[in-house]
């Protein structure tokens, strides 16, 4: 009895240094994503996941490891998880970052540190030009592009007196200069919020006071949900714009019908009429129950993108892994996808409007903003 | 600038000085009765914004919404006191803020495990959408002002309560000396338990009132829960008094110090410059106050000894 329970020990001792021995026989790419899980952004993070995970599930590769963590919103606690990534886990290639205070915290330093970073969110205006980095890519926009097509959509609405406002971040200042790069008309006022606020009656009130014909607004996740419905509920009528960030699948069934008729810019919607598109969002309905968001696009496409790479290159030997990223040759939701010299997306942005489907509040697009839009900081970016 | 903006931003700062008071006065009498620093107490106004939504998804009642809040954060509370609070009274406060902030995490979890990581839907009920016009003009939305009048009636009750009644009269001398009262026979554990489903209560329903305006979500509490840890100290901790005043001046400094500093700044400054160096200005006045608070009346505006 003995002999035999020492046996079946051996045995299980075996297989497993077997497992564990294949398992560092194949050339394993492991990936980093630091995301928002909790929190008032939670949302944000959530969706990026799941389109990530959507993308490498149905890829089926096992040599793929996806490490996931949740930063919380807070910059300290990114920078801590991002430390231990590349050091001690050894990740390849890190993304997830949705705001863009936590990007500028933590892509430096991980680019510095030889890691491939794949931005499915943040775009901040800094890393795009005088600090681009070769190892750095940008899979969804820069910060400014929605805000662009939203100030020319604004010139195109003949609206002449906007009242703008965004949180008081690094994405809220280059929304706003994004919006004003682009719109023609005067600005009856401009304010930069906290960044998490839930109460918006002062803004509010100034923007009654302000004399404005339209408004401007960048609220991503809670934020928008907090102020749509404090503004439908204060009677100022005014023409309301904003970027698709305070209009995305995840807000607009918390505002319900304030959100109504809002036109609002972005690269990606669920009607976009290519194959990949299709099947993406009946995939992610099929597997999550809801519809996708943007950002769960921007995972998709991030996911896709490096799954096209990994197909072409070895992640160890990062110049011919680099080329592959930069060839961008994968089928993205969006259509045609390109990287400007800057390694951020050269893309069409859309104008949409909100509508009602059944039960469900989601966006359709009435026309196309700005056609193969690329950023304004390309020229500053020497790699 | 008008006078009509000016006195819009005071209404502004009133309603959200008032929704700090809910907050705070359950803070403040666990504290002061009990001894005890809460940090779950934010979880427990989540509490209650997701019982009300939960409630009016179902029943599309906003008074039902409410009464739920009430009972769920009030249940929680009690619930949360007899298993975890009660084991925490005689220890520092060190232990009983790492038990408090464990609670947070578990609320937290155990909240998006039941209602998932998006927020909640919950609007303000029909009969008080939409805006009023007040005197001097003023455009302003009903459901605020009725969020400050039922904000003032449960402050005049609270002080009924304290003032007035044999419970109060009991949660003072607690207050006083906590040792004194067990042995003139008041059930001292009984006390505690109801102090802190009553500030949980007080929690909930603030959670509730303020999520139809706001996004219903995990994690909504602990920004207000620092507030509210703001307000009790300005006022001194374990008075009632003091957090109504502390919450007014805190929602009131909050208000107008974000409204009035850009446009202070932008008569020096370039436009952009000004706005945001004038928010994140603002954003640090109230701990400003605190301190000066602080500097004139080290234990608060009405604090005691302590």
């Amino acid at each position: 009895m003995k002999l035999l329970k020492s046996l079946a020990m051996a045995t299980a001792v075996s297989t497993l240094a077997l497992s564990a021995q294949t398992m560092a026989a194949q050339a394993e790419t492991k990936i980093g994503m630091i995301t928002t899980l909790s929190g008032g952004g939670a949302g944000l993070g959530v969706d990026v996941r799941d389109g990530f995970m959507l993308a490498i599930e149905a890829a089926g590769r096992d040599d793929i490891v996806v490490v996931i963590e949740d930063d919380q919103r807070k910059p300290e606690s990114a920078v801590q998880i991002a430390d231990r990534m590349i050091q001690s886990e050894k990740v390849d290639i890190m993304t997830g970052i949705i705001w863009s205070n936590l990007a500028m915290a933590v892509i430096p330093a991980a680019t510095a540190q030889d890691v491939f970073y794949l931005s499915p969110n943040a775009g901040p205006s800094a890393l795009a030009g005088k600090r681009c980095h070769k190892n750095y890519f940008n899979v969804a926009w820069q910060n400014d592009n929605l805000h662009e097509a939203a100030g020319a959509y604004a010139n195109d609405a003949s609206l002449k007196n906007s009242f703008i406002m965004a949180p008081n971040y690094p994405a809220g200042k280059d929304a706003l200069t994004g919006y004003k790069r682009m719109y023609s008309g005067e600005l009856a006022g401009e304010i930069y919020t906290k960044l998490g606020q839930t109460d918006y009656a002062a803004e509010i009130a100034q923007i009654r006071a302000s004399g404005a014909d339209s408004v401007y607004f960048f609220l991503p996740g809670g934020m928008g949900i907090s102020f749509l419905k404090q503004y439908a509920d204060s009677g100022v009528d005014l023409p309301v714009v904003g970027p698709a960030f305070s209009f995305d699948q995840g807000i607009l069934q918390a505002v319900g019908k304030a959100a109504l008729g809002i036109k609002n810019t972005s690269q990606w919607n669920k009607d976009i009429d290519n194959a990949a598109n299709a099947a993406f969002v009946a995939d992610f309905q099929a597997k999550y129950d809801r519809l996708p968001s943007l950002y769960a696009s921007q995972g998709f496409d991030t996911a896709n993108l490096i799954l096209s790479a990994l197909d072409k290159a070895d992640v160890k030997d990062q110049d011919a892994f680099r080329a592959a990223l930069e060839a961008a040759e994968f089928d993205s939701v969006r259509g045609d996808f390109k990287f400007g010299p800057n390694h951020h997306p050269v893309q069409n942005i859309y104008v949409r409007e909100v509508i009602q489907e059944g039960d469900i509040f989601t966006n359709k697009i009435i026309a196309t903003g700005l056609s193969n839009h690329a950023d304004a900081y390309a020229s500053e970016c020497k790699m | 600038m008008s006078f009509i903006l000016i006195l819009e931003q005071v209404l502004n700062g009133l309603q959200f000085g008032v929704m700090l008071f809910l907050m705070a006065a359950g803070l403040t009498l666990v504290f002061g009765v009990m001894g005890l620093i809460n940090l779950a107490h934010g979880s427990l106004y989540m509490v209650g914004a997701f019982a009300a939504a939960a409630v009016a998804g179902l029943t599309g009642s906003f008074l039902l919404a409410l009464i739920a809040s009430l009972a769920a954060a009030a249940a929680a509370g009690a619930l949360v006191e007899v298993t975890v609070i009660r084991r925490l009274y005689d220890r520092d406060h060190l232990d009983q803020v790492l038990a408090t902030f464990a609670l947070i995490l578990i609320f937290s979890e155990g909240t998006r495990w039941l209602f998932g990581s998006f927020p909640l839907f919950l609007d303000v009920p029909a009969y008080l959408s939409g805006p009023v016009t007040l005197p001097f003009g003023i455009q302003y939305p009903l459901y605020r002002l009725a969020i400050i009048a039922i904000g003032l009636v449960v402050g005049a009750g609270l002080f009924w309560l304290i003032a007035r009644t044999r419970i109060g009269v009991q949660i003072r001398a607690g207050e006083a000396d906590r040792e004194m009262i067990a042995a003139l026979g008041v059930d001292i554990s009984k006390l505690y338990t109801v102090v802190f489903a009553l500030g949980a209560a007080l929690a909930g329903l603030a959670g509730a009132l303020v999520g139809a305006i706001q996004s219903v979500q995990v994690g909504m509490g602990e920004p207000v829960l620092i507030l509210a840890f703001v307000v009790i100290v300005i006022g001194g901790i374990g008075s009632i008094k003091g957090a109504l005043v502390g919450a007014l001046l805190v929602g009131l400094t909050d208000t107008l110090g974000g409204v009035f500093l850009p446009r202070l700044f932008a008569l020096m400054l370039e436009p952009a410059d000004a706005a945001s160096l004038g928010a994140s200005l603002a954003s640090m006045l109230i701990y400003i106050l605190m301190a000066a608070v602080l500097l004139v009346r080290p234990s608060g505006l009405f604090g005691g000894s302590a």
